[in-house]
């Protein structure tokens, strides 16, 4: 599903910064990895890679089998749009609509019409228990509810790829061992998913740990997460 | 492009800040409705001045015989000389163009007051003038006729009062067709009354007091013999008097045994050329106008583009969210535009309709002031120029978020959702 080779990513600051120093890096359709590093070690760079956001300057990056190099801004918009959900640390929904238009709107830059992606907005609300928060605006909302919000925006256009930014970052402990449970069950769906996470208890509970230490992969742990307690606190 | 959806959404961008939203329209509000109140303020002084000259035709010329100024064929320069009826007759063959030709002769007395009728009596210009002086310096009959050919063929002694002529000299009510005034010394009977449409021109003093007398009848009456010291002209529209006036002399020259080239024997006086003048005055007023007007609305626009830059600034977060789940650069070039569109529009127009629904109160306040001396009258403003307006406002909207939009596209999704 993914594919990264030697990727290479150099900042051009004042004092140029090498980020990633040809990362390789395999993701089989349907697994659940997560990045760890500690900061600097070019997790966030990567997770913008892999996200379109961002550029690299040498390798090749696959993604759904598709060499992802010097794409139009529309090409990356559409490719990020129909084969990506993002999951951001703060949420980033958009204060001034509530939680249904906030799922709804991948869909609006589909061209879906406004009944049949209301409709598929709420199918994904209901699913996260939101069902009743649909009408609120996200200043209305907990945490852990903003969170499933912005999973259930994610989601609603059926990406092949979940990639989540330390997704329970601004969550309290026992919200976040919720939002890890929500997106197991996303992936047992078939939903490959990259979690970028500096925390160990949210890293174990996924099936591949990539550890990144100064723009090179160290060490790619196997991690069985049915082994552990899932009920066992994150942090 | 601009469905539902799209304004919904561009309005509920705009909604959600209403105040700023408000206030920032409110400058494109105040331009558009400063330009139509310009507008029809100045329309309404050119109407007013219009009014003032309303019954006089445009394309009038006045033509004075004066003393010569060049021997010609042993006459010796200096000579005092007049024009007679034939000369109106030959120009009339030879200028198919000249609609309307009348002489004008006044007479005045040295009584104190030269037109009685019973007890009363009062000072009055007496005029002679053709039937077609009419179209010349146009006059509005209240009551009888005015002077017709037979009278003139006939040399009849009839006359037209003048409308403060027959308030002076007779009871209110009273009807003074058929009835027999005294002017200057000789008996003429009253055919009709008329009044001038405006004070402010006028030839030899206002018809309204005057006494206008077939023009045959008072060269009989008063012995003034076939001489035409003046005579007025109108022409058609299609032909400027200053166009044919340079021919009409020399066949009044030829006629005449004046030289070609006397500049001084017959003097003349173009009112086209002070209807020229105004129209020039007022154009000048009206692009004034229009600088001002768009000076204002263009400093409503750059408002516009100003607070537009500072919410995209303000929203750059919220753009890179939406570049990251599949905005492409369109739409949010479509978005800013569209917001920037419908704001100035919206205002634009409210700003449209108030400043005509104000005009046409004020329009109706001042029609219903009566005063023939009125010098704002109608003020409103032509369909297109309010259609211009409405496509400068909109074009304007657009132009006001090429800015804002341009920014906007190059805020990056990295940018903005990474982590302050």
């Amino acid at each position: 599903m993914i594919r990264l080779e030697k990727i290479n990513k150099t900042y051009f600051g004042a004092q140029p910064l090498h980020v990633l120093k040809g990362i390789d890096l395999h993701v089989e359709e349907g697994e659940m990895v997560s990045i760890m590093g500690a900061s600097g070690s070019g997790k966030s760079t990567l997770l913008n890679i892999l996200g379109i956001l961002d550029n690299y300057d040498s390798g090749d990056y696959y993604l759904n089998g598709r060499l992802v190099k010097d794409l139009s801004e529309n090409q990356a918009a559409d490719m990020r749009n129909r084969t990506i959900g993002f999951i951001f640390q703060s949420f980033n929904l958009i204060p001034f609509k509530t939680a249904m238009e906030n799922v709804a709107l991948p869909l609006y830059y589909q061209n879906v019409s406004r009944k049949k992606r209301n409709q598929l907005a709420m199918e994904y609300l209901e699913r996260f228990g939101l069902k009743e928060w649909a009408d609120h605006y996200p200043n209305e909302l907990s945490g852990g509810q903003k969170q499933r919000v912005s999973m259930a925006r994610a989601l609603v256009t059926q990406p092949k790829v979940i990639l989540a930014d330390e997704p329970t970052g601004a969550l309290d402990s026992k919200t976040s061992a919720e939002v890890m449970q929500i997106l197991r069950d996303v992936h047992q769906t078939g939903i490959t998913m990259v979690i970028v996470t500096h925390e160990r208890g949210i890293a174990i509970r996924t099936d591949k740990i990539i550890h990144l230490k100064d723009g090179v992969i160290e060490d790619i742990e196997i991690n069985n997460p049915d082994a552990i307690d899932l009920n066992s606190e994150i942090k | 492009m601009l469905d539902f959806d799209g304004i919904h959404e561009i309005w509920q961008t705009i909604a959600r800040n209403k105040t700023r939203s408000l206030l920032t329209a409110f400058g494109v509000f105040w331009g558009i409705f400063l330009l139509v109140v310009l507008i029809s303020t100045g329309n309404g002084f050119e109407n007013g001045l219009m009014k003032q000259v309303e019954g006089v035709t445009p394309n009038t010329g006045f033509f004075f015989a004066s003393q010569t100024s060049e021997p010609y064929k042993g006459y010796q320069k200096g000579r005092s000389w007049t024009m007679q009826m034939a000369d109106l007759e030959a120009i009339r063959e030879a200028f198919p163009c000249i609609k309307a030709i009348s002489p004008e002769a006044s007479v005045w007395s040295s009584e104190d007051k030269n037109v009685i009728y019973g007890s009363r009596g009062g000072s009055f210009t007496v005029k002679g003038v053709l039937p077609e002086y009419n179209e010349i310096e146009k006059s509005k009959i209240i009551k009888g006729r005015f002077i017709n050919a037979t009278d003139i063929a006939t040399n009849r002694k009839v006359c037209l009062l003048g409308r403060k002529v027959y308030t002076t000299m007779f009871e209110k009510g009273e009807n003074p067709i058929g009835k027999m005034v005294k002017v200057n010394g000789i008996y003429f009977q009253v055919v009709g009354v008329a009044r001038s449409y405006t004070d402010n021109v006028n030839i030899n003093g206002s018809i309204d007091e005057s006494v206008i007398l077939p023009f045959t009848t008072m060269q009989q009456v008063f012995a003034l013999g076939d001489k035409i010291g003046f005579f007025a002209f109108v022409a058609d529209d299609d032909t400027p008097i200053s166009s044919i006036g340079d021919d009409m002399k020399q066949l009044i020259k030829q006629r005449h045994d004046i030289s070609p080239t006397d500049n001084e024997a017959i003097q003349s006086f173009d009112l086209s050329e002070i209807f020229k003048a105004f129209k020039g005055l007022f154009f000048g007023i009206h692009i004034l106008i229009w600088i001002v007007g768009l000076g204002t609305l263009m400093s409503g626009i750059i408002g516009v583009s100003n607070i537009m830059l500072v919410t995209v600034k303000e929203r750059t977060r919220e753009i890179g969210v939406r570049r990251a789940i599949g905005a492409k650069p369109k739409n949010i070039i479509s978005q800013v535009l569209s917001e920037s569109l419908l704001l100035t529009t919206l205002a634009g127009l409210v700003g449209l309709c108030i400043g005509v629904g104000i005009m046409a109160v004020v329009a109706m306040v001042t029609s219903n002031m009566p005063s023939d001396n009125m010098m704002f009258q109608d003020p409103n403003m032509s369909f297109k120029a309010a259609v211009a307006a409405t496509i400068i406002v909109i074009i304007s909207g657009l132009v006001a978020g090429v800015l804002p939009a341009w920014r906007a596209i190059q805020i990056k999704a990295i940018d903005a959702i990474r982590e302050e």
